[in-house]
């Protein structure tokens, strides 16, 4: 099994409802808390497993914005793992989950270097690295109705542009979408292989502008109609 | 990248305290007439362990949970710093094996003092190995990706360590011997040629652009907005930024500090200058670090608007 997510950026329309949702879920969750330091004050800062960043692609007027949420991509080669020198981050051979197991973490930042896609923040009051783990602790509860067992950040996603699925399997739904839509990896080049895929916008129709004509023009147009009846 | 300062202590006090302990080492098991003095060699084993181990202990500053520092040993099979932590704790008693057989000996080689100065040394350059290819092992950040990172860090560790031993070796021993002199001089010209050649290495442009980062390969690609109004860890860790103007300064006074005065110092060959020369080179190394960290940029920025690393 090769769990992880794919976001579609076509749908995504960057309500920040899947970080929130994160945030809340997992500050309770098995790596909580998830705490912030100084959340009131003037320069508020704390560890968020999910970020959505915008973009604006292509210059006007043919430019779009893009929001771009990311978390860990549960990388088929991950580095992080490679570098962790106590053995705290591993990734799980039955589903390709990447976790940092909190009682061994010294919190050395290493893995958080070695990760191209900033899916790894220390936490400011424990000290230990915190990462997405894909609701690890939701996905795999039998007390939840199954429709549930997903990571909190999908549950929430208001445009379902976030879909939950095992790459592995040819006909999942994620399997397909990636097939269907021409789902890209990001900064492939440096060859860690992220499982979590993006789908790229769709090529939107083009609207039929409406062109003022001449009077010489209408008139014709309307003699054409009337002698064809 | 954020450069933390017990990082740049450590980086060059254990690399100067290896490369004296390499060095020594091989001058005294080589039979150079001035190290066979004990008094020169154990002061010169002292200082470099004391060196290592100033430099060991700072490097347990920089972790938020130093709890848990002892687990750093278990990952030897795929860690660098996992590696790095094993070899850092092997070096000890085969170092403090050679200096108690010189200790109790003297200054004549026996068999047991040949044996422990050998690995001591061999360790002493694997340790630096390993610690400059935590930095050379991350396909993330171009600057650091590169055989020119571990070749930097162990001809600096050398080169300090040289100065370190000349200087050493001309205020127990009275006078200045040549051939360590000589030695100084030509490390110093090979660490600069080794840094000059990383700057213009990493001047070239290369590697991932926002454009891969995003996926969008066939546009211009602009961020409007990192999605948070407050600091964040990653802006803090990776958003380390130094004006351009300031990173020439840098560099400047890098060059003067570590290379270019010492040399300068030691073309007087007079041994307070000496001195001088291997503490300005020591403070002229830790400008090297620093701008190690300043000018090292993570792809983490392109996704916070920036075009190219």
């Amino acid at each position: 099994m090769k769990l992880g997510l794919v976001v579609d950026l076509d749908t995504c329309v960057g309500c920040h409802g899947c970080a929130t949702a994160c945030k809340q879920w997992n500050t309770s969750g098995t790596i909580g808390p998830l705490s912030d330091e100084n959340p009131y004050g003037k320069d508020p800062n704390g560890a968020w497993l999910n970020r959505i960043r915008t973009y604006e692609v292509d210059d006007t007027p043919n430019s779009k914005t893009v929001n771009m949420p990311m978390s860990c991509m549960h990388c088929d080669n991950a580095a992080c793992v490679t570098v962790c020198p106590t053995g705290a981050s591993y990734k799980r051979e039955e589903d390709g989950i990447v976790l940092v197991d909190q009682d061994k973490c010294m919190g050395c930042n290493l893995c958080s270097w070695a990760c191209p896609y900033g899916a790894r923040e220390i936490d400011p009051s424990q000290g230990t690295m915190k990462k997405c783990t894909l609701c690890v602790d939701r996905i795999y509860d039998e007390k939840l109705p199954e429709d549930e067992r997903k990571p909190a950040c999908v549950m929430t996603c208001p445009t379902k542009s976030r879909v939950f699925g095992d790459f592995d399997d040819p006909n999942s739904e994620v399997s397909k979408l990636v097939r269907d839509r021409a789902g890209k990896q990001l900064m492939p080049e440096l060859g860690y292989n992220p499982v979590n895929t993006y789908l790229p916008p769709r090529n939107k129709p083009v609207v039929e502008m409406y062109e003022p004509r001449s009077v010489a023009a209408s008139v014709k147009d309307w003699v054409n109609k009337v002698i064809s009846r | 990248m954020h450069p933390a300062f017990s990082v740049l202590i450590f980086t060059v006090m254990s690399g100067a305290g290896y490369g004296l302990m390499t060095l020594m080492i091989i001058g005294h098991l080589a039979g150079l007439p001035q190290l066979q003095d004990s008094t020169v060699l154990l002061s010169g084993g002292v200082l470099a362990i004391a060196l290592i181990t100033g430099g060991l202990l700072s490097s347990t500053l920089h972790l938020t949970n130093p709890k848990n520092a002892w687990r750093a040993f278990s990952r030897f099979k795929t860690s660098w710093l996992s590696r790095e932590a094993v070899f850092a704790v092997l070096f000890y008693p085969f170092a403090l094996t050679y200096l108690a057989a010189i200790f109790f000996g003297g200054s004549e080689v026996t068999a047991l003092g040949l044996l422990a100065g050998i690995l001591t040394a061999v360790l002493a350059m694997l340790t630096l190995f390993c610690t400059s290819m935590i930095y050379a092992s991350l396909k993330t950040i171009r600057q650091w990706n590169s055989s020119l990172t571990p070749v930097n860090y162990i001809a600096l560790g050398l080169m300090s360590g040289s100065l370190l031993l000349a200087a050493l070796q001309s205020l127990i021993g009275g006078e200045l011997s040549s051939s360590l002199y000589t030695l100084a001089l030509a490390l110093l010209v090979l660490g600069a040629v080794c840094k000059l050649v990383y700057l213009f290495w990493i001047g070239k442009p290369a590697g991932s652009t926002i454009n891969t980062a995003t996926g969008f390969t066939q546009a211009n690609v602009r961020l409007l907005d990192q999605g948070h109004t407050s600091n964040s860890f990653l802006n803090n860790e990776f958003g380390y930024t130094v004006a351009a103007n300031k990173l020439v300064r840098m560099r400047l006074l890098m060059l003067v500090l570590a290379f270019v005065v010492p040399f300068l110092l030691l073309l007087t060959s007079s041994s307070v200058l000496l001195i001088i020369a291997a503490l300005l080179t020591l403070a002229g190394l830790l400008v090297e670090r620093w701008l190690f960290f300043a000018e090292a940029r993570h792809v983490v920025r392109l996704f916070h608007g920036d075009q190219t690393v």
